[in-house]
């Protein structure tokens, strides 16, 4: 578009965003989750909460999560529900890290962390446009922040 | 003693009809306002829109130019040398006491104390008079309007002392609830600390009305008037202010210097805030001894080009005139209102009557962080976010609104390029 007084912004604001962002997947809140933690960006007034269920054995068998952000957080909080549900709680940290460096680093940049679902992070790969635009990390990043700690914290028994 | 004659920066203003207030020669005053922004290789840039006044205003050049003025031909430390220099700007900074004194309607230069901005003036009456004062079983009146420079000093003194803190409600369209107000003092109430004007909503309190009914009670009482004091003139005395403060920068003025009005009983009443060179009469380790009211509160160098800054802003807005200059802003504001409220899906929060040159507003389906991002490519400046006030923004059950505010130097097509900025985001994520 010659005259999109956005056009910087498209990169940013891709389709797969607005969509994410407009019509969030598992934004709900799970009876059985079993960890959770809240995110929360001051700056820009985002808040969300991310639960997790979690089994046994170690295997995320569900994420979603509750509250609303701008539509980088959500887009990003949506999509990671997508990407680390049925992983290990190892596997969940290490897409996290390849994501982290995603939105921070330039591909020539990017250290190897190991086997990791590329798919996934194929996926994820759309939100690599906040690398132009550092106070948006946070936003990419606030979901996935919430996640490691819902998982790092103890194991929560659900009241509901 | 005489000013080096060439550092006399022209006034651009001197003599400016009040009517009808000179938009254009006025913009010329501020040398920023000629850039553009997100200008790069093979892409033209945007002129900058900026309406984020409320978060700090630019600079005229007669501010800039007195600031290089004294850096380059009459610096040196006040108060403190024999030699030509340092009288020279000890004579220039404490011109600004006087200035600023009267810029309030001040009794007296020693009612004006320099401090780095409005939250180390709070932090300062908290930390004397506040510490000295404020015990177990008291109690102060706080307003839900309150930016966090006006609550945290005193939650860091309540942690010490363990008083409580009671909040004055607004209605829903941000106007203070003066009955529950009046209902919140008691005998227990030792001081009332609220803002003269709402950063986020523009709300302008009755400060007089709000003085009188605790002064009934004998209850001291703190203004915050960071917003009130940029977009109206401010009497002091006519509001009855015990203590008054405002921050350097959002007057046109430079950072890093704020200001203190305090009552002069008050003052003399209030230990020193820091310790240091300049606010002590005589020192010895069996014990010092400290200066009067205001210097008591100023210890070490002061901010001496930035005092000098502010005076020269002041001298600028003063040119002006600040009814002028409230005049040219309500134009600004009213437009600006009447075509938001037009866009289906846009809604104003804060409407209270007589209100300051600030618009914060809330878009369905569009969160504020996206809408300042997407705007500020148009090159429209504005703020988003929780704008240090997050009580506030919880009593309208919102994370965050996007924020317009107006300044001396914005236009009635700057107010419109917002709304084509709206507009366009609005339509982005239809």
């Amino acid at each position: 578009m010659v005259n999109d007084p956005f056009g910087d912004l498209r990169d940013l604001y891709q389709e797969v965003i607005l969509d994410h962002g407009k019509h969030p997947r598992n934004h709900r809140h799970p009876p059985d989750a079993n960890h959770e933690a809240r995110g929360d960006n001051p700056l820009c007034g985002d808040r969300i909460t991310v639960y997790l269920t979690i089994d046994t054995d170690g295997l995320i068998r569900d994420v979603a999560f509750e509250g609303r952000g701008c539509a980088i957080s959500t887009a990003s909080a949506s999509l990671m529900t997508e990407v680390i549900r049925g992983k290990r709680e190892s596997e969940a940290r290490a897409l996290f890290e390849c994501f982290h460096d995603l939105c921070t680093k330039d591909d020539a940049d990017i250290p190897d962390h190991g086997p990791v679902d590329e798919d996934a992070l194929d996926r994820l790969r759309v939100l690599s446009g906040v690398r132009e635009f550092p106070v948006r990390v946070k936003c990419a990043t606030l979901a996935w922040h919430a996640m490691t700690a819902a998982l790092a914290g103890s194991a929560k028994i659900s009241t509901e | 003693m005489q000013k080096d004659p060439r550092c006399k920066p022209q006034p651009a203003h001197k003599g400016l009809p009040p009517e009808p207030y000179d938009i254009e020669r006025v913009r010329e005053d501020f040398p920023i306002l000629k850039r553009l922004v997100h200008e790069r290789p093979g892409r033209l840039g945007k002129p900058l829109v900026y309406l984020d006044n409320g978060a700090s205003a630019q600079k005229p050049r007669a501010v800039i130019d007195a600031m290089v003025c004294c850096m380059e031909l009459e610096y040196s430390n006040v108060h403190r040398g024999v030699h030509y220099l340092s009288q020279q700007t000890t004579d220039a900074y404490e011109a600004v006491r006087d200035k600023v004194a009267r810029f309030l309607n001040a009794p007296s230069r020693e009612n004006i104390v320099f401090t780095r901005n409005a939250t180390e003036a709070i932090n300062l009456v908290a930390a004397t008079w506040g510490r000295c004062t404020l015990e177990k079983g008291d109690e102060i009146v706080l307003s839900i309007l309150e930016h966090h420079a006006n609550i945290v000093p005193w939650q860091l003194i309540q942690a010490e002392k363990g008083f409580t803190i009671k909040v004055i409600p607004c209605d829903d369209r941000g106007v203070l609830d003066l009955d529950a107000y009046a209902a919140l003092l008691g005998p227990r109430t030792k001081l009332v600390s609220v803002t003269h004007g709402s950063n986020v909503l523009g709300t302008i309190t009755p400060a007089a009305e709000i003085a009188r009914l605790a002064h009934e009670r004998g209850i001291p009482v703190l203004f915050d008037g960071s917003q009130a004091v940029v977009h109206q003139p401010v009497d002091v005395q006519a509001i009855d202010a015990d203590w008054y403060v405002f921050t350097g920068h959002k007057l046109y003025g430079p950072t890093g210097i704020g200001v203190l009005y305090g009552r002069t009983e008050l003052l003399n009443s209030m230990p020193p805030y820091q310790g240091g060179g300049d606010m002590i009469a005589s020192v010895s380790f069996e014990g010092t001894t400290y200066r009067e009211p205001p210097y008591r509160f100023e210890a070490g160098t002061p901010p001496i080009i930035e005092g000098i800054g502010l005076g020269a802003a002041i001298d600028y807005i003063e040119t002006l005139g600040r009814t002028n200059i409230a005049a040219h802003e309500q134009t600004l504001l009213a437009r600006a209102t009447a075509r938001l409220e037009q866009i289906e899906g846009v809604r104003i929060v804060g409407t209270a009557p007589g209100k300051a040159a600030i618009v914060s507003f809330v878009m369905d389906g569009v969160h504020p962080h996206d809408l300042g991002m997407l705007a500020d490519q148009m090159g429209v400046a504005v703020r988003v976010g929780r704008h240090c006030a997050e009580p506030l923004l919880a009593r309208f059950g919102l994370e965050a609104t996007a924020r317009a505010s107006f300044g001396l130097y914005n236009t009635i097509a700057e107010a419109d390029a917002l709304v084509e900025a709206v507009l366009a985001v609005k339509e982005f994520f239809r």
